[in-house]
Parts: C-alpha cells; structure tokens; sequence
C-alpha cells in the first residue's frame, strides 16, 4: 500500500471499506503530514483536534454505506462551518465563528466526511493568486515562490501537497480551475445552480459555484455526487435528477462531438500552450471523439462583462460587514466614521478595488453604460454557447493563458492578473459546468490544464471526456516535497 | 365636486390649490418575515425575532415567503388594480445601523402591482384616486437613540418584515381627502386580510408629496417629500404646515427646493432632511439571490376568487337589499368588523332598527369606551334580542336604553334583565285603561282645560301616564286609549 496521504479519494475509501485503514490512522496522517508543511500556509484554520475525535468515534461505530466514511477533508474558508471560524481570508471576519454550517459541507459530514480545517484563498475570493489574502500567500507545492492560483489557492496547494485527499473551492470566474490548472489538479465548477450557495461568503451571487477539487477525474466524480443537492434556502438552485456521477463514470466517449472555438486562439498565447491544446484535441480523436471547429463570437466582450458585473453585486454583497453586527470594528466618533475606519482597515486593496468598481458602474448615470450593457453581452455570451451546443456535446479549451506565475510577478498589474480568468470567465457568465484536468507542463515543468466545458447539467459528459482523456494524456505531478520540515 | 367644498389656500386675492400623493407602507398580514421565517409579532423584546438571514450573516440568502406574494396580489386585486405576471427583487444599496444588509430588498423598475384606483366617499360625493403602482419590500430594523447616552441600540425585529408601498397618483386635494383617502385604504386592506392598518403599532406609515399651485394652473408644482408620518391627524396637520410654507416662499417671489423633508410634531412644521443635491444613490440593481417573481393566471384566478365582498360592493348591496341611506351605508361598511356585526345582527332583526342601534347606541358606547367593535361590550347575538323585544313590543324604546345601559356590563342577556327588573311593556288595554282613568280622576282641572280648547296638554297626560306605569306602558296604547277618554 502506497503512503496514506498521496492515495486518491477512491483507494481511501476503499481501503476503509475493507478496514484496511482506519479513518483514525487516515486522519492522523493528513495532519501529521500538515504539520511538517506548514510553509504551504494552506491553512488557515485548523481543526485537528476534533479531527482526530472525530475520527475515533467514526472507528467506534463506523458507517460503510456512507460515501465518504470517516474521510478527512479541509475546505476553503468560504464555507461557513459551525463553530469553526471562517474568515473569507479577510481581516473583517477575522473572529468569526459561524453557528450553522453551509449546505455544500454539510453535505460532506452527512456522508461520513471530516472537517480537517479550514484552507486559504484570496480575500473573499477575489484574486487569482491567493496574494490577497489577510492570511498571506499560498506556496504552490509544484515550486517554491510560485502562485497555487486562486482564489481556491489554498485548496488546490493542499490537494497537490497531499495534504487533504480531495477538496471543495468556489469559482465566480475561474476560482477553482486555474487554481488546478497551476498546481496539477482537477477542479470542476458545476452548472450555476448546481451545489447550493447557502452558507457560502457571497462574493458575486450570479457566477458563485462550489465544486470539487481532487487529485483525479474518479475522485472528482465521487465528490461532485456528495455536494450538489438541490436546496430550498438556496432560490436560485435548481431542482433536477442527478447523475450518480461516480457510477456512471465511464471512458467510452466514442461518437461524442467536441467543438474548438477559434476565439481561445489569445494574442501572445505561448506556444506550450497552443501544443498543449493540440495534444488534448489529438487523445480526444484517439478516443473517438468527433472534432468540430466552432466560434464563440463574444469571446472577447467576456472579461470585461465579467469585471462588470462581479464587482457590482460584490459591491453589495459586501456592504454588511459593517461594523454593526459581526467581524471586525474599528471604533469610531460617530456611525459613519465608525463604518469608514472598520471598511478601510478591514478590507485589503484588492477588495476595495473592486468595491469601487461596482459601485462606480452601478452609480446612477452610468449603470445604462456599464451594469446593463454588461448585462447584455451576457446573454449573447450565453447564446454564442446555446448556438454551439446545438453542434457539439462539449469545448475543449486551455484552462488558463499560462502556468503558474511567481509571488509579487503581478500584484501590481491588475489587468495582468485579470487576464488569467480569460479562458474560464465566459462559462460563469454562461452558468455552464467546466472542469479543468491537468494535461501537460511548460518549459519549466509547470503544470498546464485543459478546460472541457460542458451543456448545462451535463457534468457527466465532462467528467466522462475528461476521464477518457485523462487515461491518454497520464499526466504526472511531479512534486519534490521541497517544503518539508521535521 | 362642487366648488364650495373645494380646498383652497388663500393670499390677498390668490387661491392656492394643494396637490398631494402619498406612498403608504402597509405592514403585510403574515405569520413570517418576507424572506425568512422569523416571527412578525409586533411587541417582542428587542432582537428575539431575529434570524440569520434578517441579521445579513455572511453566506445567508433569501427565500420568497409565498404568503407575502399572495397578500400583495390580493391587495392588488382590492385596488382593481394590474397584477404583473412578471415582478423583479432590486437591491437598493445604503448604509445605516438598523439595515443589516447593507441594502433594501424592492422592487424598483417592475412592481409586482400596476395601475389601480381607490373610490372615496366625500360628503359631496364620490372622487377617484389613481394608484400608480403596488410594489413589495422588506423593512428596516429600528435605531434606538435614547436609551443610552453613548450609542445607538439596534432593534432587528422589524428587519426582513414584508411592506406594501401603495403609491398613489397625485390626485389628492385636501386634508379631508387624504383622511378618507387612508381610511379606504385601510378598510380594503382590513377587508382583504392584508393589513391591520394599525397605525400605533406601525402597520401603516405614509411618505406625503406635496406641491402647491395657483387655482386654474394645470402645470405640477415643485414638490416636497415628508418623510414617515405616522398617524392620519399629523399626515393632515403634515401637509396643511408644508403647503403653507410652500406658499410663503411663492408669495415671496422665491423657489421651491424639491427636497425630502420631516415633519416636527412638536412644533408643527417640517423641516430639511435632505436637498435633492444630497440624495442617495441607492445603486438599484436585480437582486441576483432572488430569480424574478413570476406568478401564474391560475394563480390569480385562484386568489380572485378568493376575494370577500369588498365595501364598495357592500355598500351598494346594503343600499339595494335594505334600503338604507348611502350615509348609513358608507358607516357600516367602512370597517369590516362593523359590517360583520350589523350583518350578524339584522339575521334575525329588523334592518332598521339595528342601523340605527349600531350608528347610535353602540358607537357612542365604543366611543366612549375607545373601543373596536370587535371588543364591543355587547355582543350581536345580545343586540338582536334587544332590537327584536322592541320589535314585537316587549319593551319601549326608551325602556330599551336602560336596558342596554346594563348590558354593557358582561354582556348581559337583555331577556333576563327584562324579565328580573319587570321591564316587560304593559300592553293590556284594560291595565291602561285603568291608569288612564286614574289620571283622568287626579286630574280633573287640566281635563277642563283640554276639553276648552287647550290642545297642548295632551302631552301632559301621556307623561302622567307612563309615569303611572313607571315607564312600561305601551306609548301607542296609552295614546290611542287617552284620545279615546279625552276626545270621546
């Protein structure tokens, strides 16, 4: 048996089943190793004492019908967990300790799941980089001083580092697939509406997806199945049949028709990256699957739509930390500048930025020019996509423009920092589910992904080419445990 | 209208015209807040009717009370007024320490409520008042400034609470209008079931437009907007203040600012909260946690259906089907409590007589009392029994009244209290005629009188003779039998 914490979800869960190992032996070992990692800061919050409990009682009296059973897992600290503190990775929720617990986790301590701690990420989930984090930066296992991405940073260092065997981000525009794109990862966003957003920091509401993240398509299968529900507290999800993904899982893609849209062909596009998509559409016809070129007109509106619209409700979404009820107060003279002091000093720069930007574009004067046209191109984004899937089953794209930059390389370029959402910002704002699987490295050995968008609902399709191509391409992360300490 | 009953402000040969809309917020009749499950009882301690998602903690999201949707369609319905099958949830974004969000969940561009018009009974008849839109919203929590000196205490147990903002078109003219305006307002609402129009408990607040302009002008005013006003007497004091001020500038040669302003009860008179300058942006936009409203035909048809009598039509059925005044009948249904009662009453009792036992009688005594009818110290099953021992002659009218005086206390079966104090009328011809000859007897001076000529003093001997019936005789005997002696 190979070391506990490099197996994927599927063995582990086997090897409880066959009481090979004991959710208690697993646990120890995922901390044990957490310990000696600490450099990664992937953690935020640790919850390793009541991991440990809680394995033992699972030990007790376990529950193998389970889907998870006695597994250890860490979460991005986006998701509210009871009595456990979730601080968004910002200086305003720094003592927070939630009395509920979002619908997406509960649904992994329903099935037999523990909650190992709370992960990393960008400040409310804004950034691609996990620097903006009140918490600092996220070492990406793949190399020292390099960015995990973000904002699910924290989460795909510690699927990568071995230190959790699977875990769930969030993607409002990319958030969980260029994060597993850097670090060698899988990370799927499902279809909006999904998994539900109840209990999750709000960052911008419309394009919010929990998904999971693992160090495999089987895995991310398993998981997928666990954490998307329909959820009556939540009103925009949505109530349909679920594929039992896992089961249903298969690499038998013969037939299926897979578009490549011309407009992912970016200026400047490294050439690794063009080889990469190359070989991907090459495994994909290996497998049978039929290539289709296809166009996404407004391609290139969907950055700037994006950077629009997810300020603006993120403007809003953050007026509540306040001051008045929760998180962090800087005191003040009077209300205003009470609110003044605590917004100014709680929040980081990134926060703020796109606090004004949404407040700007929603401004009476300019919410015409800028919200509603922003609106607009939305919906053809959405129809460019309705159009092409009247032609192919899925799109296979890169998941990012490049691989995994170095800390400080672009703290102060925003737009720069930006640019990494370009290939996976469109299917937020299309609500579509893209998952992204590593596929290749650069020059430098760094990990690259592959994006397969996929039809609304139609996770299964995605999870299933991928699977077909993640056999094809058996890609290796290569990961010297260079951050290890006694 | 008639001209005479017009309102009109007058300076040195001038006549003012005031114009006046009014955006009311109805408290909606519901167990649960609109988009949570918190309580709406109103008189809770502070912060006990709170949930998580009325206090905005991070990841919570709003889920549409369904109740809150069909009371709005059904105050919609009342004000004969366009239900829109599609409705959106803005976000109007601001920062204060009793909105926990950071921004009011509205409706802005697309009400869930269209046009719709409201008939008021004037003394010199009937005007119309256009509603321009019905549109959902949730309430703020309360600030509290003068409980400590060092801070301002939050109460969030309004937070999340469903209002209806009933806007109306300025059609309105006079404080008179605007009184019977909220009062038809209020009893359509009452009627429905979706609003209890209670004003001390704030069920029912109104911002107030007022302009001013010269009589024969057709062009609107600059108008000024007075902030929640709270009863109907300072939405009226409110507004006869500003239109006065209003003018004054007018006389002035100066302009009117359009700004909000509040109104000072203490001393009468409203004054700047803000310029138009410093209105706030409220960065409207569609709530993205909430999918816009759609409601069905069917479901419409469901709650038309469900739609009571409302006092308009009620009033033209009492009008019709008993005859009554259309005075009486615009009190008896202006609240649908009274309605309820006269209609639970004339089951078994003449019309009539109950008209004008409840109009007089009954709502001096709750008047009195400050008392509801639904309170009322004597019940309607009492009141008929009573109307109807006056009906067939058991006791007089006047007997009647003293009767109902000991009712009140407990609610007291008007039978029994007939039957123990020896009320019952004397209708036996003999029995009066006895006590007639008495009188006669005791009397002989005044009957020479009479029988000379002086006519007056037939009243005299009706007197004598109730008084010798201690008051039970039968009114119509005793004067029938004493014509007969006197003029036979």
């Amino acid at each position: 048996m190979s070391d506990i914490t490099s197996q994927s979800l599927f063995e582990l869960t086997s090897n409880i089943k066959e009481k090979k190992l004991s959710s208690g032996e697993i646990t120890k070992a995922f901390i044990d190793r957490a310990e000696k990692s600490k450099k990664l800061n992937v953690y935020v919050t640790d919850n390793f004492e009541k991991a440990i409990d809680q394995s033992k009682k699972f030990d007790s009296n376990p529950n193998f019908d389970l889907k998870l059973p006695g597994i250890p897992i860490a979460v991005k600290d986006l998701f509210c967990t009871n009595g456990v503190r979730t601080t968004a990775g910002s200086k305003i929720l720094n003592n927070f300790v939630p009395t509920y617990e979002s619908t997406v986790t509960q649904n992994l301590w329903s099935q037999g799941a523990i909650l190992l701690g709370k992960l990393n990420c960008d400040e409310f989930a804004m950034g691609s980089s996990n620097e903006t984090s009140f918490f600092g930066n996220v070492q990406n296992p793949v190399g020292e001083n390099l960015v995990p991405g973000g904002s699910s940073g924290g989460s795909s260092a510690a699927v990568a580092a071995n230190l959790t065997p699977v875990t769930i981000g969030t993607d409002t525009g990319g958030s969980i697939r260029q994060p597993a794109s850097f670090t060698g990862t899988v990370g799927l966003k499902p279809t909006y509406g999904s998994c539900s957003r109840y209990g999750i920091v709000a960052f911008a509401s419309s394009l919010d997806q929990a998904g999971p993240m693992t160090k495999n398509v089987r895995d991310c299968s398993m998981l997928l199945e666990v954490i998307s529900s329909f959820d009556q507290k939540d009103s925009t999800s949505i109530d349909y049949k679920r594929n039992s993904y896992s089961k249903e899982l298969s690499k038998d893609i013969k037939g299926k028709k897979i578009g490549i849209p011309k407009e992912y062909r970016v200026d400047n596009m490294p050439d690794e990256i063009e080889q990469l998509w190359k070989n991907g559409i090459s495994y994909a016809k290996d497998c049978g699957a039929e290539i289709i070129d296809i166009s996404l007109p407004h391609t290139n509106y969907a950055l700037p739509t994006y950077y629009i619209v997810a300020p603006a409700e993120a403007s809003s979404n953050l007026a509540r930390y306040d001051g008045v009820k929760y998180g962090f107060r800087s005191p003040g003279q009077n209300l205003i500048e009470m609110y003044e002091k605590t917004r100014s000093e709680g929040f980081g720069d990134e926060v703020k930025r796109r606090i004004m930007i949404g407040t700007y574009v929603l401004s009476s004067g300019y919410y015409d020019a800028y919200y509603l046209k922003a609106q607009k191109v939305r919906q053809l984004i959405k129809k460019d996509f309705d159009d092409a899937f009247s032609k192919v089953d899925a799109i296979l794209t890169p998941s990012t423009p490049s691989s995994a930059f170095k800390i400080g390389e672009k703290t102060n370029d925003p737009v720069s920092m930006y640019l990494n959402d370009i290939f996976t910002v469109p299917i937020n704002l299309a609500g579509l589910p893209g998952i992204s699987i590593p596929a290749g490295k650069d020059k430098n050995n760094y990990p690259l992904g592959l994006q397969v968008i996929g039809k609304p609902f139609d996770e299964q399709n995605i999870l299933n080419i991928s699977y077909a191509l993640e056999d094809k391409i058996n890609f290796k992360n290569d990961i010297s445990d260079w951050w290890l300490s006694e | 209208m008639s001209k005479n009953s017009e309102y009109l402000i007058e300076r040195e040969n001038k006549q003012y015209e005031v114009i006046i809309g009014l955006e009311v917020h109805a408290q909606v009749t519901s167990e649960s807040k609109l988009f949570s499950q918190s309580s709406t009882k109103f008189g809770a301690e502070p912060n006990t009717q709170v949930s998580l998602v009325d206090a905005a903690f991070p990841g919570m999201l709003p889920v549409i009370n369904e109740f809150c949707i069909e009371q709005a369609i059904k105050t919609g319905i009342g004000l004969k007024a366009k239900i829109n099958k599609k409705s959106v949830f803005d976000r109007k974004n601001y920062f204060y320490a009793d909105l926990p969000q950071g921004y009011q969940i509205s409706q802005y561009k697309y009400p869930i409520v269209g046009e719709g018009k409201v008939i008021l009974d004037m003394p010199n008849g009937q005007k119309e008042i256009g509603i321009e839109r019905l549109h959902l919203e949730q309430d703020a929590g309360k600030s509290i400034h003068d409980i400590d000196p060092n801070n301002t205490l939050v109460d969030l147990n309004r937070s999340g609470v469903a209002l209806m903002e009933i806007v109306s078109k300025p059609d309105l003219r006079s404080p008179d209008e605007v009184n019977v305006y909220i009062k038809k307002l209020r009893s359509i609402m009452r009627y429905l079931g979706t609003c209890d129009g209670n004003m001390e408990e704030g069920s029912l607040r109104a911002d107030v437009n007022v302009s001013v302009r010269l009589k024969g002008e057709t062009e609107f005013g600059t108008r000024c907007e007075i902030k929640n006003v709270n009863s109907i007497k300072y939405m009226q004091m409110a507004i006869i203040s500003e239109a006065n001020r209003q003018i004054d500038l007018l006389e002035e040669g100066k302009e009117i600012d359009q700004e909000t302003r509040l109104f000072d009860t203490k001393r009468n008179e409203t004054r700047s909260m803000r310029s138009k300058e410093d209105a706030h942006d409220y960065r409207y936009f569609p709530d993205p946690d909430l999918l816009p409203l759609e409601i069905s035909q069917e479901l419409i048809e469901k709650i038309k259906s469900d739609i009571p009598e409302l006092p308009d039509e009620k009033k033209k059925r009492f009008i019709d089907k008993f005859n009554l005044s259309p005075y009486e009948a615009t009190i008896l249904v202006s609240d649908i409590e009274t309605s309820n009662f006269f209609e639970e009453v004339i089951k078994n009792s003449d019309v009539k007589l109950t008209t004008n036992w409840i109009t007089g009688e009954l709502f001096a005594v709750l008047n009195e009392k400050n008392l509801e009818i639904s309170q009322s110290p004597v019940s309607a099953k009492n009141l008929s029994k009573l109307i109807n021992l006056i009906k067939d002659g058991t006791i007089s009218g006047k007997i009647a009244k003293t009767v109902f005086e000991q009712m009140i206390d407990g609610d007291q079966d008007p039978l029994i209290i007939v039957k123990e104090k020896g009320l019952k009328q004397e209708s036996d011809p003999k029995a009066i005629e006895e006590l007639i000859n008495k009188v006669i007897e005791n009397n002989s001076d005044k009957v020479a009188e009479y029988k000379s000529g002086k006519d007056k003093l037939f009243g005299f001997f009706v007197g004598q003779a109730m008084k010798e019936s201690k008051g039970k005789g039968n009114p119509q005997l005793i004067n029938k039998i004493l014509k007969e002696k006197l003029n036979g």
